[in-house]
């Protein structure tokens, strides 16, 4: 599948002296969930916001479908839509108003009928002539999606797209993302929430103080970051972990009756058919066992607490 | 040419003063008739005609001057201080417009607004004194010249600003003061000769005086001297805004 955005060596400061994003190099492909990591002040919003030409960056390039942002900034806006993190909207303005002038900015001639379908398929048809300071945040945030489809862009910016939402919408903010992806848009996700670019996202990006540190596919980001736990819990209590279990890194709970072992997905070196009968070979009765995988949030804070110690060490 | 993106902003920012039309227009006609009250009844009473002119006819052009100076410089400063003051800037920023595309917009329909006002005040004029306009298209050549200059100026103030006390510096140190000693309630020709050679150095004389001229044939300078002085403004506002533009100053961090 051939590459969406292609950017290659970004740097961008602010003040001439804060190195926002340091040497950015990242390939989006062409249909794509792809989900942008990182504590707050990591650069994520900064490397959006350069993209979308909302701010100037320093040094490298940035091509949207094979063409420079800055020489072709006409043909690559037109098909870039973005959803800013904060509820920037004009107060006084009815929703469709908001809808139809964000169309217009971006060059396309008035379509009703389109900008119906989308407010309908968003759940603001209803509130079409209510100004925007009459919604609540969830609707706000729906009608900043609204504005950035309006003009049916190809590649789609969603900047913490749920962030202060209840869980409710947020579902629901997913399922339109997934229809959108569906529709062959093209999407670029930063968030805080893990559990939204597991839900959500083909690959994921992990950046830390203005530089990529990580970029992989996601579920192959759990299976070669992630670890496993295998919990056992045994009928009768036991003093100690010996004979054959000692050659496990099993620890013990404090009811002396759970026996945790934790191992990397890809190790390969725990064979767990082997582990359960060196269990009944010395004679243990196991009354349940339980498997815990790492989430993509315990891979991420293990990524940057790895990366602040290099920094450090540096 | 993004003539779609040129059309929303220019609607979008009308939108603003169609819901605010009470405010805009209520607060220029007030202001105009007091000084008609004042200056053209109660003191123009007093005062002989200047070059021929009734006193309360003399002044018109003066006070048109000085609502589409101010009114340019406000609706134009306001209309892009806002959407910076909002964080609404950032789709005009990520749409596909050039710089003079956004200027066009939004100078377009500050100068439009004030182009609206200035017509107002001339029919509220005509309810107090006698108004002759002799050069109707050059009246409305400066008038709109005029307009779209200052709605420009305003604008580089909407880029720079701070905050809303930034929006009005400028007009309440600089403009108000240039108007009122630019000629507007009387003709340099009244003052001693060394003030008379001061004034010369305010360029909003030659705009007064040049407007005075499309609507009495009569000026303190040459007609050619004031459409050069607004021009040379013109320009100097739209070299300026390209420089501010190509830096991305306070827009684009």
């Amino acid at each position: 599948m051939k590459n969406i955005l292609e950017i290659e060596n970004l740097t961008k400061f602010y003040n001439k002296s804060f190195k926002a994003l340091e040497n950015i190099n990242l390939n989006i492909k062409e249909g794509e969930i792809f989900a942008l990591l990182g504590p707050n002040g990591a650069g994520k919003s900064t490397l959006i916001n350069s993209i979308c030409g909302i701010v100037n960056f320093n040094t490298g390039t940035i091509k949207i479908n094979n063409m420079d942002i800055i020489k072709k900034y006409r043909s690559t806006r037109k098909i870039t839509g973005i959803v800013p993190q904060e509820l920037n909207l004009e107060t006084f303005e009815t929703v469709w108003n908001n809808v139809n002038y964000t169309r217009g900015l971006f060059g396309k001639k008035p379509d009703h009928e389109y900008i119906e379908k989308l407010l309908k398929q968003l759940s603001l048809w209803d509130k079409k002539n209510n100004k925007i300071k009459e919604l609540s945040g969830g609707m706000k945030r729906r009608v900043l999606i609204a504005k950035a489809l309006s003009h049916q862009p190809k590649l789609l910016f969603l900047d913490e797209p749920t962030a202060s939402v209840d869980v409710e919408l947020r579902k629901d903010m997913w399922d339109v993302v997934k229809k959108l992806n569906k529709d062959g848009v093209t999407i670029i996700l930063t968030t805080h929430y893990i559990e939204e670019a597991e839900e959500l996202s083909d690959r994921v990006a992990v950046i830390n103080e203005g530089k990529i540190i990580l970029i992989d596919e996601k579920d192959r980001l759990i299976k070669k970051l992630g670890e496993k736990t295998i919990k056992i819990e045994l009928i009768q209590p036991i003093d100690k972990i010996n004979g054959n279990l000692s050659k496990y890194n099993f620890t013990l709970d404090q009811s002396n009756t759970i026996l945790s072992h934790t191992y990397n997905l890809n190790s390969n070196i725990t064979d767990i058919t082997e582990l359960l009968n060196d269990v009944k070979k010395d004679g243990y009765e196991i009354k349940d066992i339980n498997m815990e995988q790492s989430s993509l949030e315990e891979i991420f804070i293990k990524l940057i607490k790895e990366n602040n110690n290099e920094l450090v060490r540096n | 040419m993004n003539w779609y993106g040129i059309k929303a902003i220019y609607i979008h920012e009308m939108e603003r003063f169609k819901r605010t039309l009470f405010q805009s227009l209520a607060s220029p006609i007030i202001t105009t008739s007091l000084y008609f009250v004042v200056f053209g009844s109660a003191i123009g009473s007093r005062i002989t005609e200047i070059d021929g002119i009734n006193y309360g006819s003399y002044i018109v052009p003066g006070m048109i001057m000085l609502t589409i100076l101010t009114q340019s410089i406000s609706n134009a400063s306001f209309a892009f201080y806002f959407p910076r003051f909002t964080n609404t800037i950032y789709e005009i920023l990520a749409a596909p417009l050039s710089s003079f595309e956004i200027v066009l917009g939004f100078v377009g329909a500050a100068a439009s607004k004030s182009l609206i006002i200035g017509c107002v005040i001339i029919l509220t004029a005509n309810f107090f004194v006698e108004v002759r306009i002799d050069h109707p298209f050059l009246m409305m050549f400066f008038l709109i010249l005029t307009s779209v200059t200052f709605a420009l100026f305003g604008f580089i103030i909407g880029m720079y600003a701070e905050g809303f006390e930034g929006l009005q510096i400028i007009p309440i140190l600089v403009i108000t003061p240039l108007v009122f000693l630019g000629g507007s309630f009387y003709s340099i020709n009244m003052l001693p000769e060394f003030w008379q050679k001061i004034s010369l150095l305010n360029p909003v004389l030659y705009l007064i005086s040049g407007f005075r001229y499309s609507f009495y044939e009569v000026s303190d300078v040459s007609l050619f001297t004031s459409t050069l002085t607004i021009l040379t403004i013109l320009v100097g506002c739209i070299i300026f805004i390209t420089y501010t533009f190509s830096k991305g100053y306070k827009i684009k961090d």
